[in-house]
């Protein structure tokens, strides 16, 4: 939609039809409603398209479709979505809730679903539970740092080639679209996300082999095994690195060894 | 201004309230005073902190924090989020960086001068001992979170790097990329999530406070609703610690996230709790301007583009020409022209101000001529691309992804929107509410940052109070409770108060009208922004005071909330937050109303200084309004809190 200059032209509309996947509780039965949404701006989000829809619905005395959603700048990884089978949709790099609707063609039929994982069962219409999340980081992912019994901190230089690549990791906003577009739902791309984010620096040393050792095996508990498809990465919004998973796995199996040796056991 | 009738609370002092709140600041030099308190206040044994239960609401900066921090000392505590993580909270988005006293730029930074710009940069009304203490935690705030591992840019030699921000003339921002705000709130996250996995603390995820319950004056808990469930239930502890916040979006369109809300405050506020300075509300001058009516919110662009973007509009009214077609002599470089000690870098307050001077001249930009333009074309042609993309190449990528424009190629269009509330819940030194037991930090409470908040300084106060401050205090208070159980849930205020938030579910529900929560949230959402914005005036106000209690009624009429009370239900959600930013919006036109003077963020038309700029009235506004709540229907009570500047002389700001 750019026009020259770089500055795109703004008023346009578009007609669509929309195949929203409703479910009204985690056990009971879902199937797909259609929606059509004529005149829809082309400078709206996406989550503003279904606003929209849910406004219909409303003024219509019908209950509108649950969704999860807040900051709406792509940082707060609450919104989700399948949009045509691809998590967070078409765009690469860019949450739901970033997705323009000037990124559709007018007449376009969507399909809307949640993102689906054993491990992130539906709790409503599009509503996920993906609390998993939260289980992996509880089982070590953070250093044991107490307040206030720190210091000066620049006492502890960090290259500066690590803390950028250790923030390219800590970018992750565990929204989830990893395991929704993972064909085994697996959890190795936040899993090792967070676990470069700490093993990469000096402060995450002490704790690193065996925080590496509980963050996968509790993964594991929850999520399906990875098999390199790398779907993970090309949906994830932030684009965290495959590499990441590499690092983690290396680190894994020699967490299993190091663990031991740290206990005395040879 | 018509509330001074005494509510039992002594006689009114000079007509604008009485002034019986005690702000237990301790005496002694400015400098001396949060050590000496601290050896002064009362402790709790290590052993017997685990007989005190503490409930927070909030995992934001301030609430994960400070849950972390109590239960490492030993305090049982209970953590309640609406969210499905602590994680989500809407500290997460704030972009550009943590101000911290470091000095390690060797610019003559000092804890003296982060306190001095933070007292004058918030307009000279907030409380100078609170402000002093922030800057002195401000230096263990990076070191806590450095050894957290959180991963702050850093310079070659593997130390932190540092950048300047408006309002102030040394380097002390910390800053990690453009994503501060996530870095901090995940290091405090995890160090909540440490304390969960070690069973000290319980979170209670999806689950939403929907009042504070007292017994005998004093705060016992709260009732909550689970989201999922719908199921209403009682939570009893020793103290409540609110940390819930900011009411921006009671302006509908605002940079909060979609949940932010005023609620939990507000139910404190009904049990009690005064509600201080309604009317200081932070309008953030670079927004990417709204496009459409369908607009759900606004995306806030990192206040360091500032640092090298050049803000202009052309001279020239309903300029319809390409930006790079219009010679820079026909561009007028507003702040540059105005401020040339400052230039783009003044203040939030000034540079929003502005930006609406020249746009409601006529010398708006963009399709809808409601923007500014901030021009980066200078610094990419001295630094290059690729430096640019370095430095700020997130921030353009968002700002492509949202309006389809390249900020590479054309200048970025920007207007200011609503973006923090230095108003909340009144608190003492010890960041208690009126409501003893009743805590509030963060952006919660009022307490910090005057009549406008600095950039950067929003997270270095929510962390300031949750790692440093609150651990403190709260045991003093708690230290004189020692042996006595919680009032159990058994007991009958409990009952009652579950039973009134069941009663106000139903009454949501069972209204039948025809309009959405949301039709009526923008309705109230334009009068607010149109009387209660960036400049306000006695006609304006008095205008809101008639049009929001109509709108209201017209809400507890004509609402429509489907669907039923026991499950995931937003409507239902939203129903509740917007009646309380009703109330709220009420309070914040009468607290804007009695201000005669222009402050800060609060900028009375009446009030203003031959240039245009803010006017203060020191002799009679030079204090905190305080207001009680009686019933529905009643207007509050407006308290006083005297502020004295023993440190600061208070002058004109000036940024020229």
């Amino acid at each position: 939609m750019s026009g020259t200059n770089g500055q795109a032209s703004h008023g346009g509309t578009l007609s669509l039809t929309l195949r929203i996947w409703r479910q009204d509780g985690p056990d009971a039965p879902g199937r797909f409603h259609t929606f059509d949404a004529p005149n829809i701006s082309e400078d709206m989000s996406f989550l503003e398209l279904l606003d929209i829809i849910n406004e219909r619905l409303i003024e219509g005395g019908d209950v509108p479709i649950e969704f999860d959603h807040d900051c709406r700048e792509g940082i707060c990884g609450m919104c989700s979505l399948m949009i045509n089978g691809r998590a967070h949709g078409h765009e690469l790099a860019t949450t739901t809730c970033q997705l323009h609707m000037r990124k559709f063609t007018d007449g376009d039929v969507i399909t809307v679903e949640p993102f689906r994982a054993k491990a992130f069962p539906v709790v409503r219409d599009l509503v996920v539970d993906r609390s998993s999340f939260d289980r992996i980081i509880e089982a070590g992912g953070y250093i044991s740092v107490n307040t206030g019994a720190v210091g000066d901190a620049n006492q502890t230089p960090v290259p500066k080639e690590a803390a950028d690549t250790s923030m390219d990791a800590a970018a992750c906003i565990g929204c989830g679209a990893c395991v929704a577009a993972c064909p085994n739902s697996a959890a190795q791309l936040f899993t090792s996300a967070k676990l470069a984010h700490l093993n990469l620096i000096p402060q995450g040393q002490p704790q690193r082999w065996e925080r590496t050792e509980a963050m996968v095996e509790t993964m594991e508990q929850f999520f399906g095994s990875c098999t390199n498809h790398g779907e993970c990465t090309e949906a994830c919004p932030k684009e965290i690195s495959l590499d990441f998973i590499a690092f983690m796995n290396r680190d894994y199996v020699k967490a299993k060894i190091k663990n031991r040796k740290l206990t005395g056991q040879s | 201004m018509a509330e001074s009738h005494s509510g039992g609370n002594g006689p009114a002092s000079n007509g604008l309230g009485n002034g019986v709140l005690d702000s237990r600041v301790p005496d002694g030099p400015m400098a001396d005073k949060w050590t000496d308190h601290k050896f002064s206040m009362k402790l709790v044994n290590p052993n017997n902190k685990r007989r005190f239960e503490i409930i927070v609401v909030g995992t934001g900066l301030a609430g994960a924090s400070a849950a972390a921090s109590l239960s490492e000392l030993g305090y049982r505590v209970k953590v309640f989020t609406f969210h499905d993580s602590p994680r989500r909270a809407h500290s997460i988005a704030a972009q550009g960086g943590i101000n911290a006293a470091k000095n390690y730029t060797n610019d003559g930074d000092s804890v003296h001068r982060l306190f001095y710009d933070t007292v004058k940069g918030g307009d000279y009304r907030s409380r100078e001992a609170n402000v002093h203490r922030l800057a002195e935690v401000s230096l263990n705030i990076i070191d806590q979170c450095a050894a957290q591992g959180v991963p702050f840019a850093r310079e070659y030699g593997g130390l932190l790097d540092n950048r300047s921000f408006g309002g102030a003339q040394v380097s002390r921002t910390f800053y990690a990329r453009g994503q501060t705000g996530q870095q901090l709130l995940l290091g405090a996250y995890q160090a909540l999530a440490k304390q969960v996995a070690a069973g000290s603390v319980e979170l209670c995820t999806r689950t939403e406070m929907l009042d504070l319950v007292t017994k005998d004056g004093r705060a016992c808990g709260i009732v909550t609703r689970d989201l999922i469930s719908g199921e209403i239930a009682a939570h009893t502890g020793h103290a409540v610690v609110l940390a819930t916040g900011g009411y921006g979006n009671v302006y509908y369109l605002s940079t909060n996230a979609m949940a932010c809300n005023v609620t939990a405050a507000w139910r404190a506020h009904r049990r009690g709790a005064y509600f201080a300075n309604a009317c200081y509300t932070q309008i953030h001058p670079t927004c990417i301007p709204a496009s459409d009516e369908f607009q759900s919110k606004l995306t806030l662009m990192s206040e360091s583009l500032r640092n090298d973007g050049r803000i202009w509009v052309p001279e020239q009214l309903d300029d319809a020409r390409s930006p790079d077609l219009i010679p820079v002599a026909e561009r007028d470089y507003y702040l540059e022209r105005k401020y040339p000690a400052f230039g783009n870098l003044v203040p939030r307050d000034v540079a929003s101000r502005n930006a609406k001077t020249v746009v409601d001249q006529g010398k708006g930009v963009g399709p809808l001529r409601n923007g500014v333009y901030l021009d980066f074309s200078e610094v990419i042609e001295r630094d290059g691309h690729p430096a640019v993309a370095a430095k700020y190449g997130n921030l353009f990528d968002m700002y492509e992804r949202i309006t389809g424009e390249n900020p590479y190629a054309v200048p970025m269009r920007i207007y200011p929107a609503i973006h923090y509330t230095m108003g909340g819940l009144w608190v003492d030194y010890h960041l208690m509410t009126t409501v003893p037991g009743c805590y509030s930090i963060g952006e919660a409470n009022f307490s910090d940052h005057g009549a406008n908040r600095l950039g950067a300084s929003a997270l270095m106060q929510g962390l300031a109070d949750g790692y440093f401050v609150l651990p403190y205090t709260i045991g003093d208070d708690l230290a004189a409770r020692l042996g006595e159980p919680v009032v159990p849930l058994s007991d009958p205020v409990f009952a009652q108060a579950v039973s009134e938030v069941n009663d106000a579910t139903q009454r949501f529900l069972s209204i039948g009208g025809t309009r959405s929560v949301d039709w009526f949230h923008r309705e109230l959402g334009k009068i607010v922004w149109d009387c209660i914005g960036m400049e306000r005036t006695s006609a304006g106000l008095e205008k809101a005071l008639s049009e929001i209690p109509a709108l209201e009624a017209e809400f507890w009429a004509d609402l429509r909330v489907p669907g039923s009370g026991a499950n995931l239900n937003s409507s239902l959600e939203k129903a509740g937050r917007v009646a309380d930013f009703f109330e709220l919006a009420k309070l914040m036109a009468r607290d804007a109303l009695v201000r005669e003077e222009s402050c800060g963020g609060h900028f009375r038309a009446e009030h203003q200084t031959p240039e245009g700029e803010a006017q203060r009235d020191d002799e009679n506004f030079a204090h905190v309004a305080a207001w009680e709540w009686h019933d529905t229907g009643t207007v509050q009570t407006r308290h006083v809190e005297e502020l004295e500047f023993t440190e600061v002389a208070l002058t004109q700001r000036s940024y020229k």
